[in-house]
């Protein structure tokens, strides 16, 4: 049986991990498993951007995969860069293992608004599934709906919903998995959250 | 176009610039490439063809401005975007001066780069689909084939294909039915005003105080019955051409309008006080000879050499025989198309009536006869009795006056209209069917 590993790292507020398991599970028709990696944050730091390289961590993350890994997904909440972007909200392998996200810009506090907890757990929701969707062989959806929309700033995020679009879920290549449960359709679809 | 139609390539010596911007295009869908150096980069140009080429602007050796007059070179419609480390300005816009389509300053807004990408995809798009238009156009204003492939043909296209590209007002001489607007058309659609309208003026065609009001429009109320301001011919042919036909019929005032419309490029609609300015150019034609006209004082001097700085004389059909078949043939397949029917060829009796008739009406008259043979054609082939002329060949043989060429000409003319049949052939001209045969001997006749 194969997993979805859910990393967290060197993150502080773990209390949104559950729901993200059980949404990433419900979504892929994967199990989840949450495992504390050996990663470390510094190497990718940099001084004078004050970021952390998100492709250095993804390296990290993926260097010895657990054997009955399906995808990684590392957790964070330090802002992320790549190096030719201002920031990124996560960064993933297209058809590899591996995908992270960070929550630092999906808080409402990182624009001078005042927090909002179910705000920020859904951008994580659809950003975790968005980054997974890519390491499952999904590019950008111009369905605007569609949770594999790219969103490039955290309203666009707000305007998609948490969902594969049909084609999406049709275009999702397993190529080892091990669904939880093979007859549970892909169905929400066009449900709002 | 669909993300994966469009080809991406960039060009930057850092390789986790490179990889970066691989990944995130990757991500979209795109077909992506990258290249470390400018001499790696026009290669994969060669191998592949690239819709957007993102250029580091600083790399080892030929750096992305040079990059991009090479790329220009090999594709001016490659839409390219520069990257730069600095917000050099100078840099930037000598970039954007040699056609580059933006620039970007690392590192880059992801928002940013998104909608930059999307607006060169749209460029790029526009620009595939202008080429495409302007082709649809081209094909669309090809004019009516100028046929023929006798020398004196050849000769008057040599001069279209000068003349066109220049803005000299031409003047196309020839008889009635030589083809005039077919020549001034495909001048038209030569040159470089050929995707503006080609507008002809039938001169002749209208009384004087109506031809002023078709050429210059008029303003409501210039004059009874104008209820509505109406824009001339001038007006519309701007950035065109005006096709002025049958100009040696046009009347001493008009003749005096015309000439100052044409050297001032501006005029006034009827009963109006604006100016309006105009850019055409003009061709005109005439079946008359002008040259006499001035000498009895009935055309301009001054007029005459405005509108004759390149004349082409159109030759008469019958100075241009060795295309009589081809003509012949051209309108039969093209109202074999439009009528469709299966009528293939002329029958050789056909043709040679064809061929040695003097075609007065010229290449307007073939048509006329052709249309009117094919009506009545019944076979796969025109025959000689599905041909009609207007003008009659006259009775007295062509071929000259001796008995012997009346003889000649009497015996071709009765085979041709028996299709060859000797028995009727005989009969008609009360003579054996021996004598007939040695006669087609003698005179070396086609059956």
């Amino acid at each position: 049986m194969s997993y979805i590993y859910i990393v967290p790292i060197e993150l502080e507020d773990h209390s949104y991990l559950e729901t993200l398991e059980r949404f990433v599970s419900h979504t892929f028709h994967l199990r989840t498993k949450r495992k504390e990696f050996k990663i470390n944050l510094r190497d990718a730091f940099d001084p004078n951007r004050v970021q952390y390289n998100s492709s250095l961590i993804l390296r990290q993350l993926i260097m010895k995969p657990p054997g009955d890994a399906e995808k990684i997904l590392g957790v964070l909440d330090v802002d992320l860069f790549i190096p030719i972007l201002t920031f990124v909200f996560g960064e993933a392998q297209l058809k590899g293992i591996g995908a992270a996200v960070s929550t630092h810009r999906l808080h409402n506090r990182f624009y001078g608004l005042p927090e909002d907890r179910e705000a920020t757990t859904d951008r994580l929701l659809k950003e975790a599934v968005h980054e997974l969707g890519h390491t499952f062989g999904l590019i950008h959806c111009s369905q605007t709906k569609c949770v594999m929309n790219s969103s490039t700033y955290a309203e666009n995020i707000d305007q998609k919903s948490a969902e594969l679009c049909p084609l999406c879920q049709k275009n999702i290549k397993v190529e080892k998995s091990d669904p939880v449960n093979r007859g549970f359709p892909f169905s929400w679809w066009g449900k709002k959250r | 176009m669909k993300p994966e139609e469009i080809g991406i390539l960039i060009v930057d010596d850092e390789a986790s610039v490179r990889d970066s911007l691989y990944q995130w295009f990757k991500d979209d869908g795109y077909r992506v490439d990258t290249a470390a150096d400018a001499v790696s980069a026009l290669k994969k140009l060669q191998e592949n063809p690239w819709d957007i080429i993102l250029l580091d602007i600083k790399m080892p050796g030929m750096d992305g401005i040079e990059l991009q007059k090479r790329i220009k070179q090999i594709d001016k419609n490659i839409v390219t975007i520069i990257i730069t480390a600095y917000a050099a300005v100078d840099t930037a816009i000598q970039a954007l001066k040699d056609g580059a389509f933006d620039y970007v300053t690392k590192p880059i807004d992801p928002d940013d780069l998104s909608r930059l990408i999307r607006n060169a995809i749209e460029k790029r798009r526009l620009v595939t689909e202008n080429i495409q238009l302007r082709q649809q156009i081209e094909d669309l204003l090809l004019p009516d084939e100028v046929v023929g492939e006798s020398p004196p043909i050849k000769k008057v296209m040599e001069m279209v294909n000068t003349v066109a590209k220049t803005d000299s007002t031409v003047m196309i001489l020839g008889e009635s039915g030589t083809g005039k607007e077919l020549i001034a058309r495909a001048i038209h659609s030569r040159s470089s005003r050929r995707y503006f309208p080609i507008i002809t003026i039938n001169c002749g065609a209208y009384p004087e105080g109506l031809l002023e009001s078709e050429l210059f429009g008029h303003e409501k109320g210039a004059f009874t019955g104008a209820m509505y301001r109406r824009r001339g011919k001038l007006e519309m042919a701007d950035k065109g051409t005006l096709f002025l036909d049958e100009i040696g019929n046009i009347s001493e005032k008009m003749q005096m309008d015309l000439l100052r419309v044409i050297e001032t490029k501006s005029f006034t609609r009827l009963g109006g006080d604006k100016t309006i300015d105009v850019d055409f150019r003009v061709i005109s034609a005439t079946n008359k000879d002008l040259e006499k006209a001035i000498k009895e004082g009935s055309f301009r001097e001054d007029l005459y050499y405005r509108l004759n700085v390149f004349s082409i004389q159109l030759p008469p059909l019958r100075e241009r025989r060795a295309d009589i078949p081809l003509l012949a043939r051209y309108f039969l397949s093209k109202y074999a198309q439009s009528m469709n029917k299966s009528v293939a060829d002329f029958s050789p009796q056909a043709m040679e009536m064809f061929t040695g008739y003097d075609w007065p009406g010229n290449i307007r008259e073939v048509r006329n006869v052709v249309e009117r043979a094919m009506v009545v054609a019944q076979g796969p082939q025109i025959q000689v009795g599905d041909i009609s002329f207007p003008f009659p060949p006259p009775a007295t043989p062509s071929g000259g006056e001796s008995l012997e060429e009346v003889e000649k000409d009497q015996i071709r003319k009765i085979l041709n209209q028996t299709n060859g049949n000797i028995a009727q052939a005989a009969e008609i001209l009360k003579i054996s069917r021996l004598t007939i045969y040695n006669k087609i001997e003698k005179y070396h006749l086609k059956r």
